[in-house]
């Protein structure tokens, strides 16, 4: 039962996939939260050159000396990205920029010089091979389980062990460095452990996805969950959920069309981002025009009771409370006027009699407050919303 | 193959125009994008040039150079929009959107290849060279459209200079002139596009990011001036750019990009070392200097209060009580100081068991104390 579980190629394909995102969105989320995303790009592209030469001097295709040795590379790059800065000779961006490109075309032309030693070739490097996944295996126990998915496994675990273990620890450096200082928290050195641990996952990764897809998995669904909601938490949780739905989502997709699966997974990605870009329930686009439009008739509402009761009792009450006169006073076209006038009737602050407006209680209370806000005693600007 | 034979041939001339052009609109284009501070943009353009690619060559339906690049330049112009878009309408930050727009850009790039990969067209050949950048296959007609290209980004450039320096360093200013800064800069980040294009076929899309960075970079250590230093960047990038396009195209089995990278790199590396000014090496052997001036300073007035203190213009100082005064040993200090005739020595008086040096001012060395002293402003002490 177990075995044949092991032996069904698309599940280890999709199990392989969701847990290359779970496990970068546990380090990715901290990396987005703190504006250093594109260290996972740098990362990502030089850990090429030292999985290149930890197989030339192991010949270890996978397993722990090869992602703590690639890692290292990855460690390196972040390294020397902050020592170019602290020269103040060069901006952090352009320092992004410079270092990467440099370990990675190393890596890459050893890998030309090498081409028959080594067993990727320059294609694999960029796109990984995640629907051969499960011709490498491992006998663990009874089981042959594929190599990819071990190695994954394990850097989840980690990764997950390390942020909650230190998750007070992290959340505090994330967002107030000052303060983790403060607090003794060394928030450098767990810095440099997180960037340790997303080096590490990419090299785990980097069979199955390549260098630069992996980027996609380490920023895209933590920040998918940054659009959905605020806390630190429940961003790991969309996150997972939506490695786990681009991956099954992409294989099929790949499937269908014959097309890579590692990119369409992280074309899923991007898929879901875009749909809590668009329909996130607090800082989708959706969800901002319709507040502003809730905000704009509340403000006109509100101009309006507020013209209402200037004029109320005045002399020129009569011409003035009239639908009529919003135009040339508030300069307000006739649709929208009915429309307020109308709005303002079905919330029981203004009333029609003839053809002038009259404020009821409510609505003479509300141009009070705007008015007047230290009336009642209070003080508070703060006006109830409708 | 003489140096003759590599200057006729056919596939060498190509690859050295097709890098000179790209070393030509990188370096020039990229002065403007580092001091923008909008390096990783041209990371992201250009991961975003592979989908672009591939529309072209699904449209065309063969590898046709002008469809592949107008593809490339729509796409990495669209990845620029999406960036700003998240940037603008989201709680986004800079750096999330730059990766969400290269990554799943280059995602979608992947997916596109292989769908193109899967059709057994034979005329996609070469298309995987976009990823790494192969300059032996580029063609003569190549070369028309990346130099028309060129031609044009440096028109621009030429056009709009004061417009696009103006915006470069101070874009309020460049508001409150009445110009139009947000459409030169949406001009200039559409040029970063036009750079990529022209690298794709030399460096390829992974690496030209660094191509349009080094070569800036390089040229800002030796020069204050963006004149100087967008002529020395262009000079960079065609001279890292010819050296490693030929080596590629000599060595065959090297992909052009990282030698290219390599080599612009190494100009790089070079010019922070030691470009006049900026360069570590000399400011490592000022500081060095400095440090050793101050020390042997300090014992000059060390000795100059001495002397003040005791009311002996030929006080002898002895060297093991110097060395206790300051913390650590003089004697360099005062070899120095001995060079310069400022101080002389003589021997201990007879009476002392052990004969260490004693040190005693000379006047000069006295006229010199009393000139550091006074530009330390004594009176305030």
């Amino acid at each position: 039962m177990q075995a044949a579980l092991f032996d069904n190629a698309a599940l280890m394909i999709m199990l392989v996939g969701a847990l290359v995102g779970i496990a970068s969105t546990l380090v990715g989320t901290f990396l987005v939260l703190r504006g250093v995303s594109m260290l996972s790009d740098a990362i990502g592209h030089s850990i090429v050159f030292g999985i290149v030469i930890v197989w030339l001097i192991t010949h270890q295709q996978s397993g722990p000396v090869q992602i703590i040795g690639a890692a290292l590379t990855g460690l390196l790059t972040v390294f020397l990205t902050e020592l170019l800065v602290s020269t103040r000779r060069v901006k952090k961006d352009a320092a992004i920029g410079l270092v990467f490109p440099v370990l990675f075309s190393a890596g890459v032309l050893l890998i030309n010089l090498y081409a028959r030693d080594v067993h990727i070739d320059t294609h694999t490097v960029l796109l990984g091979e995640i629907g051969f996944v499960w011709l490498d295996t491992l006998t663990l126990g009874d089981y042959r389980v594929p190599q990819a998915l071990v190695w994954m496994g394990a850097m989840t675990l980690i990764n997950g062990a390390f942020v909650t273990l230190f998750y007070k620890e992290l959340k505090i450096a994330t967002f107030d460095e000052a303060l983790a200082k403060a607090l003794g928290m060394a928030p450098g050195l767990l810095f440099y452990v997180l960037l340790l641990l997303t080096s590490g996952t990419a090299v785990a990764a980097f069979d199955a996805v390549g260098a630069v897809l992996f980027v996609a998995f380490v920023i895209v669904p933590p920040a998918t969950g940054y659009l959905l909601t605020d806390r630190l938490w429940m961003m790991f949780i969309h996150g997972a959920l939506v490695s786990i739905a681009s991956s099954i989502s992409g294989y099929w997709l790949a499937v269908f069309w014959n097309v890579s699966i590692g990119g369409m997974m992280a074309v899923m990605t991007g898929v879901f981002l875009l749909l809590a870009f668009l329909l996130g329930p607090r800082y989708g686009m959706v969800a901002q025009v319709l507040r502003r439009r809730g905000q704009r008739r509340v403000n006109e509402i509100r101009t309006l009771a507020v013209h209402l009761y200037n004029h109320e009792d005045g002399p020129e009450q009569w011409a003035e409370n009239v639908t009529q006169a919003l135009r040339e006073h508030l300069l307000w076209d006739n649709a929208k006027a009915n429309r307020v006038v109308a709005r303002s009737r079905e919330q029981g602050l203004v009333e029609c009699r003839g053809q002038s407006l009259v404020l009821t209680e409510a609505g003479r209370d509300m141009a009070r407050e705007i008015l007047e806000p230290t009336r009642n005693g209070t003080g508070s600007l703060t006006t109830t919303a409708t | 193959m003489s140096p003759l034979e590599l200057i006729t041939d056919h596939t060498i001339q190509n690859v050295v125009i097709g890098a000179a052009l790209l070393g030509l609109i990188s370096g020039v284009l990229g002065s403007f994008a580092v001091l923008r501070k909008q390096s990783l943009l041209g990371d992201t353009m250009s991961h975003a040039a592979l989908p672009g690619v591939c529309i072209g060559f699904i449209i065309a339906g063969a590898r046709e150079m002008s469809f592949l690049l107008l593809g490339a330049l729509t796409t990495g112009a669209l990845a620029a929009l999406v960036m700003l878009m998240l940037t603008r309408n989201s709680r986004l930050k800079t750096d999330a959107a730059l990766g969400i727009a290269l990554s799943t850009s280059f995602a979608l790039g992947v997916v596109l290849l292989t769908h193109i990969q899967n059709q057994n067209n034979a005329a996609q050949g070469g298309l995987d060279a976009f990823l790494f950048g192969q300059a032996a296959a580029t063609l003569r007609s190549d070369l028309w459209i990346m130099g028309g290209v060129t031609l044009v980004a440096l028109a621009l450039v030429g056009a709009f200079w004061k417009e696009f320096k103006l915006v470069s360093f101070d874009p309020q200013f460049a508001a409150s002139l009445g110009m139009p800064v947000m459409w030169l800069e949406v001009l200039l980040t559409v040029m970063i596009a036009l750079a990529v294009v022209v690298g794709l076929q030399m460096v390829g899309v992974v690496l030209m990011a660094a191509m349009i960075i080094a070569p800036a970079v390089a040229a800002r250590q030796w020069s204050h001036r963006l004149e100087s230093m967008v002529i020395l960047a262009a000079v960079i990038g065609v001279a890292g750019g010819v050296f490693g396009a030929l080596l590629s195209a000599l060595s065959r089995g090297l992909a052009t990009g990282p030698l290219i990278i390599l080599s612009v790199s190494s100009v790089v590396l070079v010019s922070l070392l030691l470009a006049p000014g900026r360069g570590f090496v000399w400011e490592g052997i000022r500081l060095w200097q400095g440090r050793r001036r101050l020390r042997y300073q300090q014992v000059l007035t060390t000795l100059y209060r001495l002397a003040l203190h005791h009311d002996d213009p030929t006080f002898r100082s002895e060297q093991g009580m110097l060395d206790t005064y300051h913390g650590h040993r003089t004697r360099a200090a005062l070899r120095q100081l001995l060079k310069r005739g400022l101080v002389e020595w003589r021997s201990a008086p007879p009476e002392e068991p052990r004969g260490a040096k004693h040190w005693v001012l000379t006047p000069r060395g006295r006229d010199e104390a009393e000139r550091i002293l006074d530009s330390l402003g004594r009176g305030e002490s």
